[in-house]
């Protein structure tokens, strides 16, 4: 590791302090809408009412390699909705490709079920490996977003090829169907093929936009600045030859 | 033991653990330690493969016993018992084992691709459908420019697009395009990292 590495992780801690301190001051500081995050939340709600099942897919990364980043993306989404929906009559369901985000998902169910007071409705079956190939995940979940009951999957996690075969039969099932990965070729299928896709850095906004702690929304904050000011780099490295030349 | 006590406890020991690999990376006399904490890692991620399995089994084993489907469910135990059994008695490399996986699965998994490359063909037609937004006709465009551009189509070929536009669109563009989203998901990652060595983000249930 060198020093310019070492110094983006300390700009990046700093800011993420800094919008943390600064978020309790201003509370009501509004995020820029992102439409798949109002339409999981409408869907959420909906859910809630009519008595139907909302399906979480983690995908397939494991928590050894960058690809871990997008699944704790998932569990987050996770926990806010097994804090919203895990006492209706359906309560969310994940499914995995890998064992150790599956006991991972296990655990954000349980200590969800325990804050809530109902640990007595909690059982592992509420979140299962469906399998632990990408085709082969893909083919084990395809049952639970063609059961009839499920309204909505929302795909938060490592995905590559196979995410395609989980949004065709969510639309196939008539239900809505939000997805986000790290994986380029994950994000260019589910850009074609779900209702509401989350493109490049979108996927790691799903704590903030669901209300998952202040924290999120500082380290989203944290995200855009540190996105602007490469992107600002960028561009002044690239112009800076035009001036070379001049005196 | 309650969760008062355990999520403390949980997080003290996962910040504790970033926090020696993060400092391992700077200081040279800790890189024994991460080497060993990173082996307990890759050890705990094969263990929680094998929990996977087993919860596989059961999920289709209880599945097999409520009569959801018990076809299915007692195809898919037996073929995994099978394998397993296989695997274990020689290994990864074996003759039945390799002659499983080349005849069985990689069969399948390739036929799952063949019905993914039809449902994506549709859901690309489909897009302009739902959603009838700028980006929407970007990606049609480029789709449609990328395969007029991929090789003769029909025995015609088109050197606008075989010479001149697939190939900026391939090597400027879509490079650009994929460093852009890359850059967004580093510093995704980075963020995300950082959460949950403040012990704010506790993706272990805390």
């Amino acid at each position: 590791m060198n020093l310019s590495d070492l110094q983006w992780i300390g700009l990046c801690l700093a800011l993420i302090l800094l919008f943390s301190v600064w978020g309790k001051n201003n509370p009501r500081r509004a995020l820029r809408s992102i439409p798949a995050f109002v339409q999981l939340r409408r869907t959420i709600e909906l859910s809630v009412e009519d008595g139907s099942r909302l399906q979480i897919s983690l995908g397939r990364g494991g928590v050894l390699g960058p690809e871990s980043a997008a699944a704790f993306a998932g569990l987050t989404l996770l926990r806010q909705v097994a804090e919203i929906a895990a006492d209706s009559d359906q309560p969310p369901i994940a499914t995995t490709g890998d064992g150790a985000i599956m006991l991972l998902a296990q655990d954000t169910l349980r200590s969800s079920y325990q804050r809530l007071g109902i640990s007595d409705q909690y059982h592992l079956r509420l979140a299962q490996a469906t399998g632990l190939t990408p085709f082969s995940y893909a083919a084990g979940a395809l049952p639970f977003i063609l059961d009839r009951r499920v309204s909505a999957s929302a795909l938060a996690g490592s995905f590559g090829e196979e995410a395609g075969l989980l949004t065709a039969a969510t639309q196939l099932s008539g239900g809505f169907s939000l997805g986000g990965s790290e994986n380029l070729s994950g994000q260019s299928i589910l850009f074609a093929s779900a209702d509401q896709p989350l493109i490049g850095e979108e996927i790691f906004a799903t704590g903030a936009y669901m209300d998952a702690g202040p924290i999120h929304q500082a380290s989203l904050r944290a995200q855009d600045v540190l996105r602007w000011s490469v992107i600002l780099l960028l561009i002044i490295t690239s112009l800076l030859p035009l001036f070379e030349g001049l005196p | 033991m309650n969760l008062r006590l355990r999520t403390p406890f949980s997080a003290a020991v996962a910040i504790a653990i970033g926090l020696i690999v993060l400092v391992s990376l700077l200081f040279p006399d800790f890189t024994d330690l991460r080497n060993r904490i990173l082996n307990w890692a890759i050890l705990l991620a094969a263990v929680a493969l094998l929990l996977g399995f087993a919860n596989l089994f059961q999920v289709h084993f209880q599945k097999m016993r409520h009569g959801e489907k018990p076809v299915y469910s007692l195809i898919l135990l037996a073929g995994m018992l099978v394998t397993f059994i296989i695997t274990f008695w020689e290994g990864s490399q074996g003759f039945t084992a390799s002659w499983i996986f080349n005849s069985i699965q990689l069969p399948i998994e390739t036929s799952l691709m063949a019905v993914l490359a039809i449902s994506l063909t549709i859901a690309a037609a489909r897009l302009f459908q739902q959603r009838k937004d700028l980006m929407s006709i970007v990606f049609l465009v480029t789709l449609f420019v990328l395969l007029l551009s991929s090789g003769p189509l029909f025995g015609i070929e088109l050197p606008l697009f075989t010479r001149t536009i697939g190939p900026y669109v391939n090597n400027f563009l879509s490079v650009g395009a994929l460093r852009g989203l890359l850059i967004g998901v580093s510093i995704g990652t980075l963020a995300t990292g950082l959460r949950i060595l403040l012990g704010a983000d506790r993706p272990y249930g805390g």
